[in-house]
């Protein structure tokens, strides 16, 4: 099947879904889950179409935005530095790798308490978290991709005359790249459950904080809003690193043509 | 600039303590060009990495200019038996590597790498990446980035293997071209002994026992056939040992052919 002979089906599947959402809360469903107090698609739709006319919707959104792309910036300008210099430098890596490996395992969203002792605002608490949770991911592919480059490439600049910074701006960055964007894919995902996370907690603004703020004063379709909004922003960011990425390794082998 | 002369005294190489080549004694003269023949496995190519400069011997001196070799410099430059493009650059940004690397300013990079590539017959594919070219043109690129790199060395590691007869031709015949305006040493690694006859001043055999030493030695004037019988000789177990050789090949071609032993010599002026 063609690429266009697939859109109906996908499109077709979720109108599906929506049918049957529709269906459920309409006739408030109840067997053993609930679906009496569930808001339906309309709902969730006029609320949306009623939130998107606020100025504080888009504060929101911009507030959080700021958090992850800082807190993910961060986390991809010192995961792939770190990463490549615990993988070419033993020294590095002996002083470096051990922290990493005790501080890797702790989730990062249970560095909520540490954060709002470090940190003199909320805002830099939220920051650091979002950064910890993409860090790893990123430092780790990097480390990998670092360490399965081929010899090949390297001895062929050194035999140019390249020394060690050639090799590293020529053969170990542009090598690592796809290895890289595997990590910030998988860290711009974590990045949104722990920014979202963290302004549940302790935020006094942003999507995550709003998501709450609703279901605390029992508005239930303002809070699938807030998860609509969530959804919509994390694919929209995961895609932009994919573009990003798909730009960046044009050399790698397509589908199809791989040897 | 001129030519480097290479020097092995006594080198033992190999990886991970394990030696792949023994006492292995050689000289290159500056200028000259060397070819090493030998079966596949018997240190070639590990050879070629000692006088790069990037395996360090476990005992015995490798000798660039009577200098001890510590490291790779541009003056000695590899052409991997691999391939050993940068699948990210373009053909032409793969040539304006070595350029770069020898500091050419930035604005005659680009002419120059487009000059090479149409040297070695790529002039229509400069801007294709390593993978939209077949295994003969990546060799001819890599060719063209070693060359444009002007080294006093030049340590070629079969480097035209995977060429056709037609292209191999004229690729020896461009690097005779070349070595004629910017005189290098070069040691040429092949176990193809046409080729060997054809190019070299001077053949070296390396053994096919394991670890291996240089098992025959020839000056311009060598046969086909007296090369052949040096790549068999002192193996007790050779039929065996040539079953998954690519010298197979060129020993089943060459017995029934040749009354008459050729002369290196002749070949190189037919050239
Ligand atoms: N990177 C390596 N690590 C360990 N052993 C190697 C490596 N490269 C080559 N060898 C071994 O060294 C010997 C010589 O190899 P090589 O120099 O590649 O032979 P040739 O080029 O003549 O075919 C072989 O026995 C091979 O297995
Ligand atoms: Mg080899």
């Amino acid at each position: 099947m063609n690429r266009l002979h697939r859109w109906p089906v996908r499109v077709a599947s979720l109108l599906a879904a929506l049918a049957v959402w529709h269906l459920v809360t309409a006739a408030d469903l109840r067997f053993w889950v609930r679906f009496d107090r569930f808001p339906g698609p309309v709902d969730v739709v006029t609320e949306f179409g009623r939130q998107v006319e606020q100025g504080r919707y888009w504060q929101d959104i911009a507030q959080s935005l700021v958090r992850i792309l800082t807190g993910f910036v961060l986390a991809a300008v010192l995961g792939v530095a770190l990463g490549v210099a615990t993988a070419r430098s033993r020294w590095a890596g002996d002083v470096l790798q051990p922290l990493f490996e005790v501080a890797r395992p702790i989730p990062a969203i249970a560095l909520v308490p540490v954060a709002i002792l470090l940190f003199p605002a909320n805002e830099q608490g939220i920051v650091f978290i979002t950064f910890a949770a993409a860090f790893f991911p990123v430092l780790v592919s990097t480390r990998h991709a670092v360490k399965a480059l081929p010899v090949v490439w390297e001895d062929a600049v050194r035999t140019l005359g390249g020394g060690r910074w050639g090799v590293l701006l020529r053969v170990v960055l542009p090598g690592v790249l796809p290895g890289v964007f595997g990590g910030l894919s998988i860290g711009m995902g974590v990045a949104w459950i722990c920014v979202i996370s963290a302004e549940m907690i302790s935020g006094d603004f942003g999507v995550g904080y709003r998501t709450w703020q609703a279901y605390t004063i029992v508005d239930y379709p303002g809070v699938l809003v807030g998860m609509a909004t969530i959804g919509l922003l994390g694919w929209f960011t995961s895609a932009s690193v994919e573009l990003a990425g798909r730009r960046l390794t044009r050399w790698l082998p397509r589908e199809g043509e791989r040897t | 600039m001129s030519g480097l002369s290479l020097r092995a005294e006594r080198v033992t190489l190999g990886y991970g303590g394990r030696p792949a080549v023994r006492g292995l004694d050689l000289d290159v003269a500056a200028g000259e060009l060397l070819v090493v023949l030998g079966p596949s496995g018997c240190g070639k190519s590990t050879l070629l990495r000692a006088f790069a400069g990037l395996l360090p011997a476990m005992s015995g001196r490798v000798l660039a200019d009577g200098e001890p070799i510590t490291g790779p410099s541009a003056d000695r430059a590899l052409m991997f038996q691999d391939d050993a493009l940068l699948p990210w650059r373009t053909a032409r940004r793969n040539v304006e590597l070595a350029l770069a690397l020898r500091r050419v300013p930035r604005g005659r990079r680009r002419a120059e790498a487009e000059r090479w590539l149409a040297r070695v017959g790529l002039g229509d594919d400069a801007g294709r990446l390593p993978r939209e070219l077949s295994g003969g043109m990546r060799q001819r690129v890599q060719l063209a980035r070693t060359l444009a790199a002007g080294p006093r060395a030049i340590l070629m590691d079969e480097p035209f293997g995977a060429l056709d007869a037609q292209t191999r031709a004229s690729m020896q015949r461009l690097l005779l071209d070349v070595l004629a305006d910017a005189p290098a040493t070069v040691v040429f690694v092949t176990h193809d002994v046409d080729e060997a006859l054809l190019l070299g001043h001077r053949v070296v055999v390396l053994g096919r026992d394991r670890p291996a030493g240089v098992a025959a030695e020839f000056d311009g004037a060598a046969s086909r056939d007296e090369l052949l019988a040096a790549l068999g000789a002192g193996d007790p177990v050779k039929d065996d040992a040539l079953k998954d050789d690519a010298l197979k090949d060129d020993a089943l071609k060459g017995e029934p052919l040749k009354g008459e032993p050729l002369k290196g010599d002749v070949l190189k002026e037919a050239v």
